[in-house]
């Protein structure tokens, strides 16, 4: 598998998802599954895969011994991975800027020169699919469509994508062609796609031509909280809070929250709003806010991460998702797990699996208010969304969607025999 | 010798529009009229109107042999008026041929059966009253809301002199009896039952036009081979269903509508009649008595009343709902107590069932909101509104026996009133009488000593009049 983010340094939804999935697909059994990150910490979990760090491949053949090698990325890797590795570099690669153990560096995360990254990704790739048989190769998001290309040529094995979002999620449409041409590319060369909503699927058969047989969905799951941070209890005043947690960009929708804000709040006042997060339209947002008069309720809370987000999410009434376009969403269902109702809206993946939500168009900002009203003033429908939506979330594992997945694969391996 | 008995339900709520948070205390007209006009015309053309001449075309050819009841609620009467007055129409064409009986229920097709005894009453008298005006029928069958029915209700309905009631067959409640009998309530002896059956109703309500059902097709002879062929002692089928299933649940492309028309002959051949409920109630006797202490409904699987009153959010609007019964009770603004009545239809807590979600099917079909919640979020809106005014009226501060006595005090005050005006009317047409004669009878000097002393007691009365109302 090749991926760009694993927990727990992850930094959007797909490490969450990509790390959820193996380990559901680890847990049905018979399966050996190695994963391939950019830039590995070290405090990664090894247990269901074994983790190989694409900063940690070499490229060019460099003459060191055990201990040094140990002493460098022992932390990371076993050193007889490096050596294995070592033993399959395929071209000359000493042009490029390399390191003391002949490897590239890798930020691990969405820098200016990302797409360099992305290309440098594709040829450790490259030493990886030599070295390391497989029978299957499993790429998550675009970035890691070249990574798998490269490694199908080399192996001749079966190549799926997973689609966890596409340019036409990020960009309300307004696509960034070099992006788009490496989609194109990876769903071109794929045996299989697949897609983490009927959204997305759609958005791949139309957007990007590709035969409606070839894709299929497998939606996200969640996993269950540890103990610690279900019994996470935050002082509570008596007023009510209603959270937006997410990137503030415009795939989100902000505005609409602030809009929909400022309704409720001219028609009642024990009501606060929180919007956490950081992205590129804070700023626009904190002005909107000022600007409808309701700064006094409305509050920033800057990014959060980690238990800082369940906190969040304990101290919350209402969690709203009032996403423009969203492949899945994962944290609607997290709310759910912290027992907060949510709203969400249908251009989300997520709404096509979840019951015990409210669900509303992202550009009816009469009826996100009327529903954050209803979840505030009407006890019994924030009482039942809560229970049921507990007793749901529980039907949600990734163990399920592990086992779809598997299935898939052996369908593209049986179809080529 | 075998009888039908048909009966045939219209109803339509008054839907709801689109009410949001913002409208409360502002906008107070609730109702969706474009949807309810577009519903009620569409059904009332493709079902109701053929069905109906259908019908009358039945009862003409069999020599008036052939006869239905119907259970129309207040509020599918109201539209109907509004839209579709050619409907009332031809429904008093069909009830002048005396072959269509007309069953009592409660005007807006109302739960209050299940938690306001006063207010069942009142919405039943209602309901009568209005069949009464349109029809000129007094309705003696009482068929509750959707077939629900219970011990507790029995009292109630035999209280009002209904001589039986309609309910459902329900499987739990009978066991190995068989629906094809008169029973009789087991708390209440003389209401006698007239009990769905459901298998041979929902033949042609729901499987009729089902070409994967091994009875597929269903003609009117294999039917009423059917009925023949049912033991002997069981006298009585009861066909109960929706009156949509001619030409909206059943499309005229069906053959529905021949179906029925073919009916009485096969029926004749086979020396099957038609009946009434009335007639038939008063042709049999009970075969025993059944006890049901818990609601049942002709509603989903279970029977019961999970599909209005299944989840914390319809029992959380039902009981807001009623809880402000005895205020509205007090009230005398006439929109305020039509927007209770219509707010009181049982589809609004239909709309709110959570009961398979997934598959949805019947809950979904019926429901002009997307889910549950929106009907839920809609409907309390529409209902703070209601309670706003409710309050307005009176507020919510003074306890309900407070008001009550309060009101008590202003009706007798009034009572008083009229008495004492009565009295000074007595007095002033003495004073009047007594002038006459003393005109006719005496000399002037007599006549004006008494005059004056005589109005100043009438002044005296008056005064007192206008204390007491001000206390």
């Amino acid at each position: 598998m090749f991926g760009w983010e694993f927990p727990p340094h992850i930094l959007g939804g797909l490490g969450t998802a990509s790390h959820g999935l193996t380990k559901g697909m680890a847990e049905n059994g018979n399966m050996e599954i190695t994963f391939v990150i950019p830039k590995p910490w070290g405090d990664e979990d090894h247990d269901f895969a074994n983790i190989i760090g694409a900063n940690s491949t070499p490229v060019v053949w460099r003459d060191v011994n055990w201990d040094y090698v140990q002493n460098r990325i022992g932390n990371v890797m076993n050193p007889q991975t490096y050596f294995d590795l070592r033993d399959h570099i395929y071209a000359d690669f000493n042009y490029m800027r390399t390191n003391d153990l002949g490897c590239i560096e890798f930020s691990g995360r969405y820098p200016d020169n990302l797409l360099e990254e992305i290309n440098n990704y594709s040829i450790v790739a490259g030493v990886i699919a030599r070295t390391v048989p497989c029978d299957i190769i499993h790429s998550h998001d675009w970035l890691t469509y070249p990574a798998g290309i490269h490694a199908k040529q080399v192996t001749g094995k079966p190549l799926v994508v997973h689609v966890h979002a596409t340019d036409f999620d990020r960009s309300r449409g307004n696509v960034n062609p070099v992006v788009y041409g490496i989609e194109c590319d990876g769903f071109n060369n794929a045996d299989h796609i697949i897609t983490v909503s009927e959204l997305t699927r759609r958005t791949v058969i139309e957007k990007y031509g590709q035969d409606p047989n070839k894709v299929t969905t497998v939606h996200n799951a969640v996993e269950p909280l540890s103990e610690e941070i279900r019994s996470i209890k935050m002082p509570r005043g008596k007023e009510k809070v209603v959270t937006f947690l997410g990137r503030i960009t415009m795939q989100k929708g902000p505005e609409y929250f602030v809009e929909a804000a400022s309704m409720v709040l001219h028609k009642t006042h024990n009501i606060r709003f929180v919007m956490a997060g950081s992205g590129d339209m804070m700023e626009k947002m904190i002005r909107l806010a000022a600007d409808r008069d309701i700064a006094d309720r409305f509050h920033f809370t800057g990014f959060l991460k980690g238990r800082q987000v369940y906190e969040m999410l304990a101290a919350s009434d209402v969690y709203i998702m009032p996403s423009v376009s969203e492949p899945f969403g994962i944290s609607p269902l997290e709310a759910m797990q912290m027992g907060v109702p949510s709203i969400i809206s249908k251009q989300s993946g997520c709404a096509e699996i979840l019951e015990n939500v409210i669900k509303v168009d992202y550009w009816d900002t009469h009826a996100i208010a009327d529903a954050i009203y209803a979840l505030t003033h009407y006890p019994a429908l924030h009482n039942h969304l809560k229970d049921n939506g507990l007793a749901e979330i529980d039907t949600i594992q990734w163990k399920k969607a592990g086992a779809k997945v598997i299935d898939i694969y052996n369908n593209v391996i049986n179809s080529r025999r | 010798m075998k009888a039908i008995c048909f009966y045939f339900q219209i109803h339509q709520p008054f839907r709801l529009k689109t009410y949001r948070f913002f409208n409360i205390g502002n906008d107070h007209y609730y109702y969706d009229d474009f949807a309810n006009d577009e519903i009620i015309t569409r059904i009332a053309h493709r079902s109701y109107l053929p069905a109906n001449q259908m019908l009358l075309d039945m009862i003409n050819s069999s020599n008036k042999e052939f006869k239905v009841a119907f259970s129309i609620s207040g509020t599918a009467l109201e539209q109907l008026e509004q839209y579709v007055p050619e409907f009332i129409e031809s429904m008093k064409e069909l009830a002048a041929t005396g072959c269509v009986e007309f069953l009592s229920e409660t005007y807006a097709h109302s739960l209050a059966s299940l938690k306001e005894p006063e207010e069942f009453v009142e919405q039943v008298k209602a309901h009568d009253e209005k069949i009464y005006q349109l029809f000129g029928q007094h309705p003696t069958v009482f068929r509750n809301t959707e077939l629900i029915y219970s011990d507790d209700i029995a009292s109630m309905v035999a209280s009002m002199g209904f001589k039986a009631a309609i309910t459902d067959g329900a499987k739990h409640i009978l066991g190995w009896k068989s629906p094809n009998y008169v029973y009789n309530s087991a708390s209440a002896p003389n209401l006698k039952l007239l009990l769905k059956n459901s298998k041979m109703s929902d033949d042609i309500s729901f499987r009729f036009s089902n070409s994967e059902w091994d009875a597929y097709p269903l003609t009117a002879d294999k039917y009423m081979d059917w009925i023949a062929n049912l033991p002997q002692e069981e006298q009585i089928i009861n066909l109960f269903m929706n009156y949509e299933t001619f030409g909206e649940l059943q499309s005229r492309e069906t053959g529905i509508f021949e179906f029925m028309k073919a009916l009485p002959r096969f029926a004749a051949e086979r020396g099957i009649t038609f009946w009434t409920p009335s007639e038939t109630v008063a042709k049999l006797k009970p075969v025993g008595e059944l006890a049901v202490p818990f609601p049942i409904s002709w509603a989903d699987e279970a029977r019961d009343t999970s599909a209005w009153l299944g989840n914390d959010l319809q029992n959380e609007a039902f009981n807001k709902l009623y809880s402000v019964a005895e205020r509205v009770h007090l009230c005398s603004d006439r929109r305020l107590k039509q927007d209770w009545n219509y707010l009181q239809s049982s589809d609004h807590f239909f709309y709110m069932s959570t009961k398979h979600m997934n598959d949805g099917a019947v809950h979904s079909h019926y429901s002009p909101y997307e889910s549950p919640f929106q009907a839920f979020m809609n409907y309390m809106n529409v209902l703070s509104d209601f309670i706003v005014r409710v309050e307005e009226q009176y507020p919510l501060s003074i306890e309900n026996e407070e008001l009550n006595s309060l009101l008590t005090t202003i009706k007798n005050q009034s009572k008083e009133i009229e008495q004492l005006n009565r009295e000074i009317t007595l007095l002033r047409t003495n004073i009047i009488n007594s002038e006459e004669e003393e005109v006719k009878a005496a000399d002037g000097k007599d006549a004006a000593t008494e005059k004056p002393a005589k109005k100043a007691t009438t002044r005296k009365t008056t005064r007192t009049t206008t204390t007491k109302t001000k206390e």
